[in-house]
């Protein structure tokens, strides 16, 4: 897909004035907060269980190398294929290769975010394969010819009036008049279509949640069931996955399993957890006759051992997107790649470059809500901050502003200027307020007054109204 | 270098300060052979009475329907009951599970017995679990021919019969059972814990059950 995180500003500009996309996502503040809030809540070990999931990735990650060779082994042992791909053009080919392999003509798909990030789709189409995606939401915006503006919730930004539209406009061939107002009316037409499809696609491919190293298990979490379908029926089934997605252990899994489904959805357990290992077994009845791993880096191996390791604990729930006012506001294309939400913020710009991602992490409001909910606890607004000041140190930011923070670091040196700049400057700011103690237009603060009200000051600085406190906490306690 | 070596030079590098290699492989080795059991929730710890009700009562709660029968010659009669209420054709599919083979399913003259995989046109599949999950309700599958994995997925309705002396009260214990059954480090080709009937909440955000799967999920526990 197209990189417009460069242009966060007008996206978001856009996504403010779209008040079709206002509307939908209302649905986000609505659903996922509440039905999390309940899960979490009902299970008292819900804590304890987020330090057990923290520790566990972080005991991964620092052994990263070893957890991947004992995995490749089991997977080999079970009959399936590990192929390594450095970078999203060496997995879009890999994935080539096992098509024609196989004399595909067209494969089905679970939903996956990694084949989002390698464009897989538009890549295989342009080599005459036809990609079906078969998770509703993933297959409504692949007729609309958009991408995912949440990573659970791909179509979260669309109505169904205009998924209704679009069932009309490609089912062509069934009846003008049929119903389609309601969405258990286009659940059921989509069920009925995609049904077709699973048995005709040759070859099936799925992401995963987790990979066990025990066992050589690919994991993939689903309610819908389109995922299992997608690997049963097909010849073969082939399994994209980022490097970082590896457990050690059965338990392991578990153990995050637990945190997983309730801070995405608010379940306690998804409908569908299904372990995969290698391909049909002797004397089985059904199953795929291939299986094939394909492990992606694209920049994950570069973020160990920096200040970003602890992102790739991420298991890819969207909570924080869903607790994040930023999201709330401008939905999931604004960010213009991918991953959206604050752990878009934080990964897109290390998997991107820091001169495409820039806007991102600064697209926070601070407020620290992402973190709190993050099962995996992961710093996500100190992560973003460490990609602010790289912005700065690298020149990316605007002169006007770095020209601000010059100002305001020499002041900030200096109390004495500070002290004397501000006794001044606020009671003046405070008298030209005015009445109604607002300001809807300063000089310099073009970017704050274009959207909101600036609140005139108190006619005292903060560090008087401090002093003045103490004076009096002193005479309370004397 | 090939891809592999290069991402795993890569990797090595970054973790170059993280420890001495051989106190790395020694822990990595540990976990690996004795996998530790972590958090477990206090909530399926119950007597063996008390976790089936759990799960019974957590399966319903996902909208499974459940019902409760003595012994295995039971099950045909608790199925063709399910059928007549749910006015479905007195037909299933089933795989090779001894246990479901030995049901007495001629005492129902009328019901129709398919063996073998699902072709995807059978409106009710009956599989046999291998384990069920008392703190979520979920029922653990596993593939072959005993129990075939498109009889999960394919029939509209899925009936699942599992045996009260085979529910734990966490996943964990579960995972135990399985490399029991199977043998450490080995595994089925699928292992499904399922939970519930299939749902969807792509639109709108509103959950709608019988996405792709089965609309409808029927427990049996026996015992
Ligand atoms: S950063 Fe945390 S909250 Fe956000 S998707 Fe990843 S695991 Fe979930």
């Amino acid at each position: 897909m197209q990189i417009t995180s460069p242009a966060f500003k007008q996206n978001a500009r856009h996504a403010l004035d779209d008040a079709q996309l206002q509307k939908a996502l209302g649905n986000v503040r609505g659903g996922f907060i509440d039905k999390r809030q309940k899960a979490v809540d009902a299970l008292p070990e819900f804590d304890a269980l987020r330090d057990s999931a923290r520790d566990i990735k972080n005991h991964t990650l620092e052994n990263l190398d070893l957890y991947l060779e004992a995995y490749e082994k089991q997977v080999t042992a079970a009959g399936g294929h590990v192929h390594w791909a450095e970078t999203a053009a060496d997995a879009r080919r890999i994935v080539l290769d096992i098509c024609r392999m196989t004399n595909a003509r067209t494969v089905t798909k679970g939903k996956s975010m990694i084949t989002e990030e390698i464009e897989l789709n538009d890549f295989l189409e342009a080599a005459g394969i036809q990609p079906i995606e078969t998770d509703l939401g993933e297959y409504i915006i692949q007729l609309r010819g958009e991408h995912p503006s949440h990573i659970i919730a791909p179509a979260v930004h669309v109505n169904k009036e205009q998924v209704e539209a679009d069932f009309r406009r490609v089912h062509n061939h069934l009846a003008p008049d049929r119903d389609l107002t309601e969405p258990e009316t286009l659940l059921d037409e989509a069920r009925r279509i995609l049904r077709a499809k699973y048995f005709e696609a040759d070859v099936g491919i799925t992401g995963a949640n987790f990979l066990v190293a025990e066992t050589g298990s690919s994991i993939i979490v689903t309610n819908e069931g389109n995922g299992d379908l997608t690997q049963l029926l097909p010849r073969v089934h082939v399994v994209l996955a980022s490097i970082e997605k590896i457990v050690p252990t059965l338990n392991d899994a578990s153990q995050i399993l637990r945190v997983l489904a309730r801070s995405a959805t608010g379940q306690d357990m998804s409908v569908y957890t299904t372990l995969s290992t290698g391909p049909k077994r002797n004397g089985d009845p059904d199953g795929p006759e291939q299986y094939h791993v394909i492990l992606l880096d694209n920049g994950r191996s570069s973020m160990l051992g920096t200040e970003f390791q602890e992102m790739l604990r991420c298991i890819r729930c969207g909570a924080c997107m869903n607790h994040c006012p930023v999201y709330h506001a401008i939905g999931g294309h604004a960010y213009g790649w991918v991953y959206p939400g604050p752990m878009g913020a934080v990964l897109t710009p290390a998997l991107i470059g820091i001169d495409k991602g820039g806007h991102l992490p600064n697209a926070s409001t601070f407020c620290g809500r992402c973190e709190a909910v993050c099962p995996m606890k992961i710093p996500l607004p100190k992560m973003m901050r460490h990609w602010r000041e790289k912005e700065f140190e690298r020149g990316l930011n605007p002169a006007t502003q770095r020209y601000g923070l010059g100002i305001w670091a020499w002041f900030a040196r200096r109390p004495w200027a500070y002290n004397l700049a501000t006794s001044l400057g606020i009671p003046v700011l405070g008298m030209l307020g005015g009445r109604n103690r607002r300001f809807s237009w300063l000089p310099l603060a073009g970017g704050w007054t274009r959207h909101r009200d600036l609140p005139a000051p108190d006619s005292r600085t903060f560090r008087q109204q401090w002093r003045e406190r103490d004076a009096i906490k002193q005479g309370a306690l004397s | 270098m090939s891809p592999r070596d290069a991402i795993m030079t890569n990797i090595r590098g970054a973790l170059a300060a993280g420890g001495s290699d051989e106190a790395r492989r020694k822990a990595v080795e540990a976990r690996l052979s004795r996998p530790p059991k972590g958090v477990i929730p206090a909530r399926g710890q119950l007597d063996d009475e008390a976790r089936v009700e759990l799960f019974c009562e957590m399966a319903r709660r996902v909208t499974a329907s459940v019902v409760r029968v003595r012994s295995h010659d039971r099950v045909p009669k608790a199925v063709s009951e399910y059928l007549r209420a749910k006015n479905l054709p007195s037909s299933i599919r089933i795989g090779d599970d001894r246990r479901l083979k030995s049901m007495p399913w001629d005492k129902f003259g009328s019901l129709e017995v398919r063996r073998g995989p699902s072709d995807g046109f059978d409106e009710t599949g009956v599989s046999h679990a291998l384990a069920g999950i008392a703190e979520t309700g979920t029922v653990a599958l596993a593939s072959g021919k005993d129990n075939p994995t498109t009889i999960n997925f394919l029939p509209e309705h899925h009936i699942v019969v599992v045996d009260a002396k085979d529910i734990s009260g966490d996943l964990e214990s579960v995972m135990g059972r399985v490399r029991k059954k199977f043998g450490k480090g080995e595994m089925p080709r699928t292992l499904n814990l399922i939970t519930g009937p299939s749902r969807s909440g792509d639109i709108e955000q509103k959950i709608i059950l019988g996405a792709h799967g089965p609309r409808a999920v029927h427990v049996i526990v026996v015992g």
